[in-house]
């Protein structure tokens, strides 16, 4: 193929610091490329927005407790089923959407990479079998371990270098990509059916800290300069009062910035459920001001909002205690996960209604967090999918973001001591697009380490993203009806240099990579390691230590990617 | 004499999917099996008798041997030109076969099913109507001081169950059987009941009520009866209170509780009791899975349809109803007009009168073995068995996947499960454009 030209588009690439410039973007074998190009496809993208392809880098679309909702919920299906057409699969959606229409949906949204936030080691090959059938989409997965015997042992025991070549080796061992940190300690405690509620609370048995394990595992993640920070799930979920818990989580790591040269070190994930002021559900409000504040005075902590959107969803988390919690405040269906050694799972069907106090001050936390620091770098946008709700909303989200009419009009809904006690209608920020891409795709994409991915310079992946709307005709803070049905279905999908989505409509599929970190492990280490760890291993686990490795060939198109520099 | 020796393969008889076996090879037969259970090495003792070797059509009342790719497009004729196949099997296979299976359903429509609607189906549907306090087998193993078995014998159906995951394992918080109770109920004293501390002798068909009485009683409700299911009320109360008052306790059940009476009613209350234990303590469910991967062929079929069992794609999106998109509806109405199975033998397994309907309409079958079900088919295509000659992802009962290995050569020119499924795909792609 002799390329493709996307002419005449308005261009936001944050990273590049373009921003809004009328460019043609040149593709060839897959990568962008200095035009010009001869015989090259052309695609007129005259009065349309070119971003670089999506990037999320929270969201549950895979694995176990994926599963289990999709299991969980044959009501969530009925209401969205998408037939077989053409080289499209057929499949259900809405909340949790059966593996190929994820992949479609995504694309159809312009997002070409996608990363499932939570995988536990055990039962990471059932992970990467649902990845390896989602179609078209980049994707990778995060093991949890905030919760693993050997890392909370090596923890009690202060045997640090042993620690960090065991987190290195169960990277490459499960092929994941980023170390997970679910209630640090408190999955443990939930598997005893008992919780643990501040950081310094000694994990039953294992007498460590949450503190310590957050402190041990970012120390690691720093010295094996993985590619993305550790990635956090705080304790406390969703009780009133735990923006306590998330500014001392981010505090905890401060005094380990000096060695990232300014990058983040620790993310902090769907911080809309860990945002909360108050000391009850009666007066439980909103703590993004003072998370906001702290996130505008340090620059070592990063996060993703994990905003709701009201309707029905699934919710699900590695947390299986909040999700046991969820399902006694809801009495809604419950299905809880343990997994040996590791961590554990829930999942309970949710519905987010605007007249209930305590959804609406949720809907209020997640804005105000986006709106309220100020480096949008530093507040990535996700809906914790399907959590605050599915990712097919994105649209919507990204509209109260750029438009304070779009909030206002929602604001006028919701319950009413809510808005009183929400700080949201005093703010006054708009979103750019410029800012728009970079909560969306460029500071994603940096987070994740993935420095040919979320840009459009010459050398990185041709994932783009062609939306239908013209910046020079429609105001967003007015016409936001007109930003989401852009964002809905956009007009082209580029992945890999191909054409993958036009008009929303998927035109033709491929299967995307899964990305992986190899954390240098030396041979010594690794033989000293595996007969360090054999033996218990034999004792906690129910199968053998052999048959856990993923092979490297099981996946159908892994990616190593190298530690970052 | 070429000795191999291959260590921690998987087993693929139940749903324990033990993977410590140690299997010597010699010259290319199964010498000596190490860690395996009385099932297992009557597996590896008789794979290779009743094999078919080639496939097989139909002429008259006898087969002809034919070649696989007559059998491949042979089937895929008949697939394709059927208005409602029914595509069966799916848990004797790998994850890797079925998900092969699922595009085929798609393309040729009808109805795609798997042997839980014959089995652990009405489980899966308590899960839908209540969730489930589900857990990984080395919790149980590592934590559990209480062990209930519930209709399940696993003495007999899952021998390596308790000693490698239960009441005889050692763990890290519990170290012995004597610091763990093992408790039965079943209908009848199995061998497994013969082994329990504490054993409950219910009347058949009565399991709903003890578990509702049983619900009663962990919430505080006073049961105004003198017996339920033939108990006296005082070792219902006695029951109760042995459940409350464990630490972490496990109830696994069989096929006891989901072919009674009330089928997945009796989980509802099962998983309800369960679900309510956990106010007072910790406390989990789960099903004693029968083949080894019916477990992985129903997480197969939920990721790709939304459904564990019994989709109908007819409609070109999957659909679910158990009543009527399950193989038993669909042949007891008489509807289907082919069908396929894959690694399994509904003519021995489903009820009679269904059965004769399987053998009036073109039957296609995937199978290593000669069973009832190849005798009757018009196109028989043997296969490799999976976890022996060929390898793929399996499920054990809690979810943990496995990757079988590979002992033996498959007989000369057999083929795979999933080389017969991708080109029987192929064929059908090709029919179809």
């Amino acid at each position: 193929m002799s390329g493709l030209v996307i002419r005449n588009g308005l261009v936001y690439d944050p990273l590049n610091r373009v921003e809004g410039e009328r460019m043609d973007i040149y593709v060839k074998d897959g990568r962008i490329v200095e035009g010009p190009l001869k015989n090259a496809e052309e695609v007129d993208a005259s009065h349309m927005v070119i971003m670089p392809g999506g990037v999320d880098v929270h969201s549950h679309i895979a694995g176990t407790k994926v599963n289990v909702g999709r299991l969980m919920r044959p009501e969530d299906h009925v209401k969205d089923v998408l037939p077989r057409s053409g080289l499209r699969r057929a499949g259900v959606g809405h909340s949790v959407p059966t593996t190929y229409i994820t992949g479609y949906r995504y694309v159809e949204m312009g997002y070409t990479t996608v990363f499932e936030p939570a995988t536990p080691p055990l039962k990471t090959r059932h992970t990467h079998e649902e990845l390896d059938e989602t179609p078209i989409i980049d994707k990778g997965c995060f093991p949890l371990m905030g919760n693993n015997w050997f890392i909370m042992d090596y923890i009690r025991e202060n045997k640090y270098e042993e620690c960090r070549d065991y987190v290195a080796w169960l990277l490459e061992a499960v092929k994941g990509y980023a170390v997970k940190i679910v209630n640090p300690g408190g999955v443990e405690a939930w598997a005893w059916g008992k919780y643990i509620t501040y950081l310094d609370e000694p994990v039953p048995w294992f007498e460590i800290t949450p503190r310590e394990i957050i402190r041990w595992l970012c120390k690691i993640n720093l010295e094996l300069k993985n590619p993305h920070p550790i990635h956090v799930h705080t304790n406390n979920m969703a009780k009133p009062g735990n923006y306590e818990t998330t500014i001392e989580t981010m505090d905890s790591v401060k005094d380990m910035a000096s060695t990232s040269n300014g990058q983040p070190i620790i993310h902090v994930t769907h911080v809309q459920f860990t945002g909360r002021s108050g000391t009850s559900w009666i007066n439980v409000g909103s703590g993004a001001p003072e998370i906001a504040e702290y996130l505008n005075q340090n620059q070592h902590a990063e996060i993703d909002v994990g905003q709701i959107v009201f309707g029905d969803t699934t919710t699900m988390t590695a947390d299986g205690s909040f999700q046991f919690l969820l399902h006694l405040l809801s009495g809604n269906k419950w299905a809880n996960s343990d997994v040996e050694v590791e961590t554990g799972a829930g999942v309970v069907p949710f519905r987010y209604r605007k007249g209930n106090y305590v959804n609406a001050i949720q809907w209020g936390i997640g804005l105000e967090l986006a709106l309220l620091v100020k480096d949008p770098w530093r507040v990535q946008m996700t809906t914790d999918h399907p959590n605050g709700g599915p990712f097919t909303e994105y649209p919507k989200v990204i509209s109260w973001l750029m438009s304070r009419r779009a909030r206002k009009r929602l604001l006028r809904k919701i319950n009413s001591t809510a808005r009183r006690r929400l700080h949201l209608e005093d703010v006054d920020r708009e979103y750019s697009l410029n800012e728009v891409a970079v909560v969306t795709r460029a500071a994603q994409a940096k987070s994740l380490g993935l420095a040919w991915k979320g840009h459009l310079a010459p050398g990185a992946d041709a994932d783009i993203a062609v939306y239908n709307l013209d910046p020079k005709q429609v105001d967003p803070s007015r016409d936001y009806l007109k930003v989401r049905k852009a964002f809905r279905k956009a007009t082209y999908t580029i992945k890999d240099g191909s054409i993958v989505c036009k008009d929303g409509e998927i035109v033709s599929s491929m299967l995307g990579r899964t990305y992986w970190v190899k954390p240098p492990l030396s041979k010594e280490a690794r033989e000293s390691l595996i007969s360090n760890i054999s033996g218990k291993f034999r004792e906690y686990y129910t199968v053998g230590l052999d048959n856990y490795v993923i092979e490297d060939e099981y996946l159908a198109n892994p990616h190593v990617v190298a530690p970052a520099r | 004499m070429i000795e191999v020796l291959i260590r921690g393969a998987v087993c693929t008889v139940c749903g324990c999917c033990c993977d410590d076996l140690n299997v010597e090879v010699t010259d290319g037969r199964v010498e000596r099996v190490e860690n395996a259970c009385s099932l297992a090495l009557s597996k590896f003792k008789h794979y290779s008798s009743e094999r078919i070797l080639k496939p097989l059509m139909r002429v008259g009342n006898g087969f002809k041997e034919t070649s696989y790719k007559e059998a491949i497009q042979e089937s895929a004729r008949l697939l394709v030109n059927s208005n409602y196949p029914v595509l069966w099997g799916w848990c004797l296979t790998s994850c890797e076969a079925v998900e092969l299976g699922l595009e085929l359903a798609e393309l040729v429509g009808g109805v795609i099913d798997n042997n839980s609607s014959v089995c652990h189906g009405p489980g899966l549907i308590g899960v839908q109507d209540i969730g489930i306090s589900g857990c990984s087998l080395g919790e149980v193993k590592n934590r559990a001081d209480l062990i209930l078995y519930w209709g399940s014998n696993p003495v007999n159906a899952h021998p390596r169950h308790m000693a490698r995951y239960t009441a005889l394992a050692k763990g890290r918080f519990v170290a012995s059987r004597r610091e763990r109770k093992l408790i039965v109920v079943d209908v009848r004293r199995t061998e497994t009941a013969k082994l329990a501390d504490e054993f409950y002798q219910i009347e058949p068909n009565s399991d709903y009520e003890l578990l509702t009485a049983l619900r009663c009683a962990v919430n505080g409700e006073e049961i105004e009866l003198s017996t339920v299911s033939g108990l006296p009320v005082e070792r219902v109360e006695e029951l109760a209170d042995a459940l409350i008052s464990c630490r972490f306790g496990v109830l696994f059940y069989g096929l006891g509780l989901t072919m009674t009476y009330g089928k997945s009613r009796n989980l509802d209350a099962a998983l309800s009791l369960v679900r309510d234990l956990n106010r007072k303590t910790k406390f989990l469910i789960m099903p004693m899975r029968g083949h080894f991967n019916v477990t992985g062929s129903n997480e197969v079929f939920t990721w790709v349809t939304g459904y564990p069992f019994g989709v109908d794609l007819s409609k070109g999106y999957p659909e679910y109803n158990p009543g009527i998109t399950t193989i038993s509806d669909v042949l007891r109405r008489g509807e289907c007009d082919a069908a396929l199975i894959v690694a399994s033998d509904p003519i021995a397994h489903l009820p009679s009168t269904l059965a004769e309907t399987l053998k009036k309409i073109p039957l296609i079958t995937i199978d290593p073995h000669r069973t009832p079900t190849t005798e009757a088919s018009q196109i028989v295509i043997p296969s490799a068995i999976i976890g022996l000659e060929s390898t793929g992802t399996v499920y054990r009962m809690d979810g943990v996947p496995l990757e079988c290995k590979r002992i033996l050569d498959p007989p000369p020119g057999v083929k795979t499960d999933v080389e017969i499924m991708s080109d029987l795909l192929s064929r059908v792609k090709e029919l179809l454009t």
